[in-house]
């Protein structure tokens, strides 16, 4: 089961620490981030970049889901 | 060089540059650029204070709403949300407005008066990375405001309609009240008498404003990002105001150009322009601006840009921050190049405290 954390609405820079810390608590590698604007998305992106994930985006009407996988 | 990465060393350099130019053309000296001391004078012009020398609706602060406004519009990024903590957010930002007016400046003038040779601005720096390093602590702990929902679009068009209506009280410079010789009152001599031309200062206004937009320029954000998860993506953009600066005040003493201002390359804590040396105050004041900032997830600057992005509590934040100033210099909390009052000592202290309060108090439940 993929860890899903849901950043919707939450203001800079909460949705990167939250994501920040499902990372440093996930032992599966496999993280969903459900986030609602560009930046958030931007910010959880590069982060997750180089904390060596890969990053799926997915659109979902104005919000977007983020698949985060270990070392890809 | 990575895309991202040349917008915000972009946006940082054309905000330095501009800071320069404006001065040249007539801003105060280590002010061409400055949210909180405009914000001010904002507050000043419409009479919520009337502290003389510093009166005047700066087209900086208009321009730079309306620049986020056409930016996100363009990007369709504009959304209206609002609704995380409104009120407290109001209060954060008057208390960011008193501790700027401590210090002379908002996270963006300490840049600029950095790159002037001013050593004040160093203190404050320290002060500042102070301020966020407790908010980063705030941030590891749990610290959230809540989330915001989805507003309707009127909500967030209120702040952009307003900063078009002040553009038309400038323009048309009515005098409500003779007898007082206003409201709207310009100042006749000081920093508030000291600007460029409209249009050129609204121009600058709406490109920082499109560009910060576009690379999330955020002066608070540069040192939380780096502290929290060693990110340097803003903080690329806050180095490189102060390089934009400091050489461009250099070159400009090299060159011998000269402007309605001229802007001076003077290292030194004594004799800078709008500052004052009492260093324990300058460090607190920006301590204070440095955490009500993280708390409120921008520096005045980011707040502008994300009013005019559509976010309403952004919008309530600037409001904030000019009833603030109001405050400030109603109650005489603000300093001058005379030095700080003692009612601004008490303020910045409670402010301080107040911050810490809103910190511990407002965590996520588990």
């Amino acid at each position: 089961m993929a860890v899903e954390v849901d950043v919707r609405g939450l203001s800079c820079p909460l949705p990167v620490v939250k994501t920040k810390k499902a990372i440093d608590e996930s032992s599966n590698g496999e993280i969903i981030v459900l986030v609602d604007s560009q930046v958030s998305k931007q910010n959880v992106t590069r982060l997750a970049e180089n904390k060596g994930y890969s990053v799926n985006v997915e659109s979902v009407g104005d919000e977007f889901r983020l698949k985060l996988k270990k070392g890809e | 060089m990575k895309k991202e990465n040349l917008l915000i060393w972009f946006s940082g350099a054309v905000v330095g540059l501009l800071a320069v130019l404006l001065v040249l053309f007539g801003n105060p000296l280590n002010m061409g650029f400055c949210i909180a001391c405009f914000e001010r004078d904002i507050a000043g012009a419409l009479g919520l204070h009337r502290a003389a020398v510093v009166q005047y609706i700066r087209p900086e602060i208009l321009g730079i709403v309306l620049g986020a406004f056409i930016a996100g519009y363009s990007s369709k990024e504009f959304r209206p949300e609002g609704g995380s903590s409104t009120i407290t957010r109001f209060f954060l930002g008057i208390l960011v407005m008193i501790g700027a007016l401590v210090f002379l400046g908002c996270p963006l003038r300490m840049m600029i008066r950095l790159g002037g040779g001013d050593l004040n601005a160093l203190v404050a720096l320290v002060g500042f990375i102070v301020g966020i390093a407790v908010g980063v602590y705030f941030l590891k702990s749990g610290f959230d405001l809540g989330r915001a929902r989805e507003q309707r679009t009127f909500s967030a068009w209120v702040l952009p309609i307003v900063m078009v209506g002040l553009l038309l009280l400038l323009i048309l410079a009515p005098v409500f009240n003779p007898d007082a010789g206003g409201p709207i009152f310009f100042s006749i001599e000081g920093p508030g008498a000291q600007h460029a031309v409209i249009a050129i200062s609204l121009i600058a206004g709406l490109l920082v404003g499109f560009l910060a937009q576009k690379s999330r320029l955020c002066l608070a954000g540069g040192v939380r990002d780096w502290m929290l998860i060693k990110d340097s993506y803003l903080i690329k953009g806050f180095i490189a105001i102060i390089a934009v600066v400091l050489i461009g005040n250099i070159l400009i003493g090299i060159l011998g150009i000269t402007g309605t201002n001229t802007p001076v390359f003077n290292l030194g804590f004594a004799e800078q322009p709008v500052a004052h040396a009492e260093h324990l105050w300058n460090f607190l004041g920006m301590a204070l601006v440095g955490l009500g900032s993280i708390l409120l997830g921008g520096c005045p600057l980011r707040q502008l840009v994300l009013a005019g992005n559509g976010n309403t509590d952004s919008s309530i934040s600037v409001l904030g921050m000019i009833v603030g100033a109001a405050i400030s210099h109603n109650f005489m909390l603000a300093a001058s190049p005379k030095g700080v009052p003692d009612f601004a000592k008490y303020a910045v202290i409670g402010g301080l405290i107040i911050c810490l309060a809103v910190g511990a108090l407002n965590r996520e439940k588990a």
